[in-house]
């Protein structure tokens, strides 16, 4: 008999969506995370939380967000009505608050002092320096030293909000590699810190709690579109980099079997060029960053580096539950090129006086290629999930607009 | 039948010293130089071998070893140069094992790398990112071809969760002596004693210290109460700051055979 045969029983899987999800990271954040799951799981159905919460978005977020409809937007999309729910109104200028709140909120349950957070187009990172600065905590941010080049106005808005920002130089210096130092931070000061993950994505239980901060996007959303035509929407459209934005809007959608959920992945050059962040449409399934899902990875599982013209969607993961909607066929996901969304970008600021973020801009380039597929009977909501003013210098250099 | 690292820990009990264990990722400094170094290794005293699988996004590793797997992976290591270099390791007498995070054993297929560590005399895998939840196919995939599966307990693995993660070791238990990641320290924490202690009351399967340990003296405290004791990134260290590989290879000699005697020393 050899010492390897083991008859002690395997705990069961946990955190999965089929056969994604779970945990995969060192045995030295399994206390952490056991701690955030409980602290997540006693918040959820604890009235007090909820209240403070929703206090929070009322008189802080500036919640709920409206519903635009964007009509002559709609003259690009097929004629198809284009509902735009405005996450880009939010305090600070996307979606990302809505989950900072409630892990800052939870962070004050768990007596922890100290928040750390990963960036890479700046939103998460300021949303998370404000949650700092409103709950007293000290904030450091993450970001790929590429990213903080790119997102210079950003790394700025955190330092004036109190936050140490460090940029960082190991890989690809961006999103991926952020995360990664910011696990190794939490690795090493678990007992003081807790991690603000930005999105929907890490071990078990983030992939859900974040879910659970976004949701009332969709609940909010799927009520208002209700009220003002008298039905749902025929789909419901988002930008995908780790998701958050998306599962958010998608989630009270899920069980409305006649609404398509659709994704919108960042195809960067193009999905054919290799030079993209599709990571559904242009990945397999594989591990990354504490959890499995679809992953650019090459054929020894080594993470292939993302390409977007979006910092926020430049991430070689995606979140769980995307690739388990996917493989079930509930929701769908495709590719918009760099060039496809600052197409988008362009015309939603000439024809509504809106400027979305580039990431945003993905999902407005879905909505002008479904709306055609669709017809003009078709209602479709998307969700504008943050404000371009950060990409400003990046869209001045992409349509040559001297600064 | 039992692995050549679980021989390593019978030899060493008998002896009454802790075993050498030495780090070092496959393909560091290069493809042929790590086997350069795995020789020095083994004719330096040093008991078993655990060669790191370079990976792009190493959470659990400090500057160094991200250093080195960096090199590792520019000079194009993936699964078959890792599995040629633990075959060179056993044919050069070492125990051998693997350091792996998770998805290169996943993107391989679960079953076809324990068949292929156990077809090039690899003793076991260190998973350091394998969660014992997550852990079914692989342990029957290492149990069907004789893997011993070593998992990394942490100084804040408490209580029955400790006992959960040690019962699925085998080989040996891989106690981290602090919360953090690899990299030489100047001192040794204190709660690597006060872990490795609270490990012996959940089995009697040897237990080797890592993370941190650099110098003969910290070799020396760790056997005084570890099974074995894990060097990385000293080695490390001292390849990636040498002027040639000759120098590189004499001083990794010296260190091992430091090394070597504090682990002697140590009871």
């Amino acid at each position: 008999m050899t010492s390897t045969q083991n008859t002690s029983e395997l705990p069961a899987p946990i955190g999965h969506f089929g056969p994604y999800g779970g945990r995969f990271v060192p045995e030295a954040l399994i206390g952490a995370l056991e701690e955030l799951d409980a602290a997540h799981q006693s918040a959820m159905v604890d009235p007090v939380f909820q209240a403070e919460l929703s206090h929070l978005h009322a008189t802080y977020t500036g919640r709920p967000s409206i519903i635009t409809e964007a009509l002559r937007f709609s003259q690009h999309a097929g004629g198809a009505r284009i509902l735009l729910k405005r996450e880009d109104l939010n305090h600070t200028g996307s979606h990302k608050i809505n989950n900072v709140l409630g892990q800052a909120l939870l962070t004050k349950r768990m007596g922890k002092k100290r928040v750390i957070a990963e960036t890479g187009a700046g939103q998460h990172g300021v949303a998370a320096a404000t949650a700092a600065a409103l709950f007293g905590l000290e904030c450091v941010v993450y970001m790929g030293e590429e990213d903080t080049r790119r997102q210079s106005l950003n790394v700025a808005r955190m330092k004036i909000l109190g936050a140490e920002v460090i940029p960082v130089t190991a890989g690809s210096r961006t999103l991926k590699d952020a995360i990664n130092e910011a696990m190794r931070d939490w690795v090493t000061n678990v007992d003081s810190t807790h991690y603000i993950l930005g999105t929907v994505a890490g071990p078990h239980p983030f992939p859900t709690m974040v879910r659970d901060f976004h949701k009332i996007i969709g609940e909010e959303a799927r009520a208002q579109v209700l009220e003002l035509i008298g039905r749902l929407p025929d789909a419901v459209l988002a930008c995908i980099g780790g998701g958050s934005n998306a599962i958010g809007i998608f989630h009270e959608f899920i069980p409305d079997a006649n609404v398509r959920l659709i994704g919108f992945e960042a195809g960067g050059d193009g999905v054919e060029t290799g030079r993209h962040a599709a990571t559904i449409t242009g990945g397999s399934p594989g591990v990354l960053h504490g959890t499995r899902s679809y992953v650019l990875q090459d054929a020894n599982g080594q993470t292939v580096e993302s390409h977007s013209i979006s910092a926020g969607l430049d991430y070689p993961g995606v979140g769980p539950e995307h690739a388990y909607l996917h493989d079930i066929g509930r929701a769908e996901y495709r590719a918009i090129t760099d060039k496809q969304a600052m197409e988008a970008f362009d015309l939603l600021s000439k024809t509504e006086g809106i400027i979305p973020a580039i990431e945003s801009a993905h999902a407005l380039a879905g909505a002008m290629i479904v709306g055609k597929e669709l017809g003009p009977e078709a209602v479709l909501l998307i969700n504008l999930s943050g404000r371009g003013d950060k990409d400003v210098e990046t869209a001045a250099h992409y349509f040559g607009i001297p600064l | 039948m039992s692995t050549p690292l679980e021989e390593v820990f019978v030899k060493t009990r008998l002896e009454n010293r802790a075993a050498l264990i030495a780090y070092i990722p496959a393909g560091f400094p290069s493809i042929e130089g790590c086997k350069r170094v795995i020789e020095v290794l083994a004719q330096s005293g040093v008991d078993a071998l655990e060669i790191g699988f370079p990976y792009s996004d190493p959470v659990m590793d400090g500057p160094t070893i991200q250093e080195a797997a960096g090199i590792a992976l520019e000079a194009g290591t993936g699964s078959s140069e890792v599995f040629e270099t633990v075959k060179y390791a056993h044919d050069a007498g070492l125990a051998t094992v693997v350091m792996t995070y998770w998805n290169p054993i996943e993107k391989y297929g679960v079953e076809a790398f324990a068949r292929e560590m156990a077809n090039n005399g690899g003793s076991g895998v260190v998973t350091p990112d394998l969660t014992i939840e997550e852990s079914a196919q692989w342990k029957a995939a290492t149990n069907a071809f004789g893997v011993n599966t070593i998992y990394v307990v942490a100084p804040s693995t408490k209580g029955e969760r400790l006992a959960q993660v040690t019962a699925q070791c085998s080989g040996f238990v891989y106690a981290a002596s602090l919360m953090g990641v690899t990299g030489a320290r100047s001192t040794i924490s204190s709660g690597a004693h006060d872990l490795v202690t609270r490990i012996r009351a959940t089995t009697s399967m040897p237990i080797a210290v890592g993370l941190g340990v650099s110098t003969r003296e910290q070799a020396r405290d760790v056997a005084g109460f570890a099974d074995g004791v894990i060097v990385g990134s000293a080695f490390i260290k001292i390849i990636l700051e040498a002027k040639d590989e000759n120098s590189a290879l004499r001083e990794v000699k010296n260190l091992a055979q430091d090394l070597a005697a504090g682990v002697r020393e140590g009871r």
